[in-house]
């Protein structure tokens, strides 16, 4: 075959295998690789709930799909140009994601007889079964290619098939023209504890570059030249891990100790873990016995003067419901992170989706308001947490922080901030007071109370889920009661006036407008960019608050003829829209499938809106 | 500074019902917590009541403290919280039988299994008081109540078992009514490092009139309960002449001076040892068959999860290079863009 160097704006590569071989780490180790050498990249990680389901079925294929371009790289990609299936199962599940005519890299060794059975091929011929023939299709026999090279290595033999993860990505370092030299950093510190695995790694990692190299199979070579990124120190950061770092960063700037009770639920748990390690900058963490204490605990401790916080997941928010509405009532500051997953019930736990809308807006009893946020990128939930920090402590209420599995699971490339740009946080402590102190006195203009900790001499005071008045503990006054409901109303309405304006990406005025919150922030973008070019009048609004909404959302909506509410659930956030802006006409384009959205199917949803 | 206990009353007017046994455990708090602050050094303000749902769970409104009356069974959570988050607060817990031990067991139990250093004081009047007469998880078998009216088919929890199951460090039992004794407890609760439990039985005067009276009428309490002093022999009676034996692999009861039996052969009570067989025996003597024990049956040392937790921080922070978030953003892999 000929071999052509392709210089290429952006390509997609997907790492296929059994959730044994090591695809997540492959993924990864490709992304940052290519983040190191310049690139923009955007990663999604798309695997089974299984730990180690039964080897070689559908059911136990795990995925990481990056996407690595010069520029203006927002989502994971749609479709794959390289698709690496490591079994027969790995192609079966994944051959709808490859571009047509884009490659296909297979482990020959694993497309044996019983292999193809397992994974449900009629056929003993895969390529003709899926209708592959206009792909380039390299077969490599990746497994007897990583035993020869690691032959002398003194691993056994389990050892050396493990290592034929690394030898696919030397063949990919040599497709993509990445250099080596990251990877083998990487593999140095990885096993500095067992030296004995370095040299093998870096071996398989070169004979696998060497491999592609020589052999003639692959047509194609890649090169992607660096990003030209703003100038800065940058780093690669998981939605999951911004997410801690933002809580942390807010502790930090508002002097309140860090503390997060949880329990550890996919895909939140990576939030618990990272925040679990930072000892060094005294974040206190527990593992609570449930989701329930999780959160009790955290509110224990917003009472003793903790930033707190608790993180967890759609069913998680569900058992929590209670003690927010206690949060809301003792109006204490509470950070309530929820990366939602596919639902109802345990759902699709490793899948992304975007339907705890209604229930992180209403679900709690009695007249409850919290205020709902959410983030656009992995390293944009830096700032969504930290706002959610700012907020929760300066206004002295829960907040909820909506992030998502395809957040907290990706990885980008993030300019890494300084602390001096982040705005102060000043929660309204008080020390003294002038005769008894009364907790739920408030500030007029903001409605928020002050926070007496205990500990300190003279503002002894109790809170509680009763209700009170601003006077004293408890009150069962039918117009106190009322007043109470619209003071805690008023304390979330007004944080309007605090939130940055909605702004319109594209076209200020038109024809469409694309509404979206949340992580399908990129794929909205990057859908809008290409109807742009295409010469369409299309605008793009991304709400970064959904309670409250930002205070020009109607100037910014009726500028165009059409809105389109599009996200992945089945319209939440549009009958969200239609009960608070009810003067608009709202079209939505939905997806609930686990999957986020492919730039294409939303292109097609704006050309065929009538 | 000496405080009294006018110091620790609130202004709140005490809205239990007449004759309510929880009355007497108010007062006893209220007589101990100047003994607390002077054995313990601490001041009122470091004081923090937490309690969940239910009559007893009323409790912080009374005490002019700092409190926090939270939602039905969350009561240990939100006072791990409270306690986790400021070491230095003295953190009481006031509960009942259905708070802690049913919809709040689970919290209740993983508390004592951290040795979180709070007090909880659980009012054990066998009854659901609030919402007006239902079986709880301390009912005897067979009890009607409101939603058992033809006997509960359910066998009763004894708090003391599910705290040494939960490898608690120390538990104590008193009666409303033995309002010395509670106090001298509350003291010994407050000394302890760890999660001390107080099992309070009290009487619910309309739903569960006399629960405890088999043991704690007047004319019978000397002679159906025995109140355990650490190195004093396990003497009970009127008289003073009934003791307790260990018989084999079981504790008896014995008459003095009957069988030969003398002072010697009798039992010593040790709060402070380890080993949990004695005081899981102890804990599980019922009437009639035994006295049924009163004050402090387990006091152990044990490292508590709050000392625990910013121990290891310490130890983190000595070692650690990052020392604010600006280091922490610029450490490990990082790369420049020009």
């Amino acid at each position: 075959m000929e071999h052509k160097v392709i210089d290429a704006q952006d390509v997609v590569i997907r790492f296929t295998g059994d959730s044994g071989d090591g695809m997540q780490l492959t993924g990864t180790l490709f992304a940052d690789a290519s983040a190191l050498y310049g690139n923009e990249i955007s990663t999604f990680p798309d695997y089974p709930a299984e730990i180690r389901a039964p080897q070689g079925t559908v059911s136990g294929v795990s995925g990481f799909q990056v996407h690595v371009g010069q520029a203006n790289v927002k989502t994971p990609g749609d479709l794959a140009d390289v698709l690496v299936s490591m079994n027969p199962a790995a192609l079966m599940a994944n051959a709808k994601f490859a571009k047509p005519g884009g490659s296909i890299i297979l482990d020959q060794d694993s497309f044996d007889e019983q292999g193809l059975e397992k994974a449900g091929f009629k056929t003993m011929d895969p390529v003709k079964e899926l209708q592959l023939e206009d792909y380039n299709v390299i077969w490599a026999p990746i497994t007897s290619l990583t035993k020869e090279s690691l032959k002398d290595s003194g691993l056994d033999p389990k050892s050396i098939v493990r290592c034929k993860n690394i030898f696919t990505l030397g063949m990919c370092y040599f497709m993509f023209s990445r250099p080596l030299n990251f990877t083998e950093d990487y593999l140095k510190k990885k096993f500095a504890k067992k030296p004995d695995l370095i040299a093998p790694n870096i071996k398989v990692l070169n004979d696998g570059y060497n491999y592609a190299h020589n052999t003639h199979a692959i047509g194609n070579t890649y090169t992607i030249e660096p990003a030209k990124l703003e100038p800065g120190t940058y780093r690669s950061i998981s939605g999951n891990q911004a997410t801690a770092w933002g809580l942390m960063a807010a502790s930090e700037k508002s002097g309140r100790p860090l503390f997060a009770g949880s329990y550890p639920i996919t895909p939140a748990t990576a939030i618990l873990e990272e925040l679990a390690v930072h000892k060094e900058l005294g974040v206190v963490t527990m593992q609570c016995e449930d989701e329930i204490a999780g959160i009790c605990t955290s509110i224990g401790a917003a009472y003793a003067g903790s930033m707190a916080v608790t993180t967890t997941s759609g069913p998680g928010l569900s058992l929590k419901s209670e003690a927010m509405g206690l949060a809301c009532m003792t109006e204490l500051p509470l950070v309530i992170v929820d990366v939602q997953r596919s639902g109802p019930s345990t759902g699709i736990p490793t899948k992304t989706e975007q339907t705890d809308l209604d229930q992180a807006l209403y679900g709690r009893n009695g007249e409850c308001p919290i205020m709902v946020m959410c983030a656009r990128t992995p390293s944009d939930c830096f700032r969504a947490a930290y706002y959610a920090g700012k907020f929760a402590m300066e206004h002295m209420m829960p907040v909820i922080f909506l992030s998502e599995g395809y957040l907290g699971n990706g990885n980008e490339p993030w300019k890494i901030p300084s602390m001096k740009d982040y705005p102060d946080i000043k929660p309204p402590i008080v020390t003294k007071c002038d005769g008894k102190f009364k907790p739920y006195e408030r500030d007029p203009k903001t409605f928020v109370r002050n926070w007496a900790l205990p500990g300190t001499p003279g503002l002894e005071h109790r809170v509680g889920g009763l209700e009170k008045s601003p006077a004293g503990p408890l009150s069962s006054d039918p117009e106190n009661h009322a007043r109470m409901v619209a003071a805690r109303a008023a304390k979330v309405a007004v944080m309007a006036d605090f939130i940055p304006a909605l702004e319109t990406i594209g076209e200020k005025e038109g024809d469409i407008l694309l509404v979206g919150f949340g992580g399908t922030f990129g794929h909205l973008y990057t859908a809008t960019t290409q109807l742009l070019k295409e010469g369409k009048k299309v605008g793009f609004a991304e709400f970064d608050y959904i309670n409250p909404l930002p205070k020009n959302t109607a100037e910014v909506f009726k500028k165009f003829k059409k809105i389109l509410v599009c996200e992945l659930n089945c319209g939440q956030f549009a009958d969200y829209l239609r009960a608070k802006l009810p003067q608009f006409k709202y079209e939505q384009f939905n997806k609930v499938e686990g999957q986020p959205f492919m730039v294409h199917e939303i292109v097609e949803a704006v050309k065929n809106l009538k | 500074m000496k405080y009294t206990q006018q110091d620790f009353k609130s202004d709140q007017i005490v809205k239990w019902c007449p004759g309510c046994g929880d009355h007497a455990v108010l007062a006893s708090v209220l007589r101990a917590m100047p003994e607390v602050c002077e054995a313990r050094g601490y001041s009122k303000e470091q004081f923090v009541f937490v309690s969940g749902i239910g009559c007893s769970s009323r409790f912080p409104y009374y005490m002019n403290t700092y409190g926090f009356h939270g939602i039905h069974g969350r009561a240990s959570a939100l006072a791990t919280g409270i306690k986790v988050a400021n070491p230095h607060l003295s953190v009481w817990q006031m509960t009942g039988d259905g708070d802690a031990l049913a919809i709040g067991g689970n919290h209740f139990i993983h508390a004592i299994r951290r040795n979180i250093d709070t007090n909880i004081i659980l009012f054990n009047n066998r009854i659901y008081g609030l919402t007006k007469g239902q079986y709880s998880p301390t009912s005897k078998y067979g009890m009607v109540t409101k939603t058992s009216p033809y006997g509960t088919i359910e066998y009763p929890f004894n708090p003391g078992e599910l705290v040494l199951g939960a490898r608690g460090t120390f538990f104590a039992r008193s009666l409303d009514s033995e309002m010395a004794l509670n106090q001298e407890i509350m003291v010994r609760a407050a000394l302890h490092d760890g999660t001390s439990v107080i099992e309070m039985l009290v009487n619910c005067m309309i739903y569960n009139n006399g629960t405890h009276k088999d043991i704690s009428d007047r004319e019978v309490r000397a002679d159906r309960t025995i109140i355990l002093k650490d190195g004093e022999p396990m003497i009970f009676g009127k008289n003073k002449d009934k003791g307790i034996i260990l018989d084999g692999l079981k504790l008896k009861v014995v008459k003095l001076g009957e069988n030969g039996i003398t002072e010697k052969d009798i039992l010593v009570h040790n709060s402070k040892d380890d080993n949990f067989g004695i005081h899981s025996m102890l804990v599980d003597m019922k009437y009639p068959e035994y006295p049924v024990a009163l004050g402090v049956i387990r006091d152990v040392a044990d490292k508590t999860y709050d000392d625990s937790v910013y121990a290891q921080i310490d130890q983190v922070k000595s070692k650690a290079k990052i020392k604010c978030m600006d280091d922490l953003l610029h450490s490990g892999a990082t790369w420049v863009v020009k």
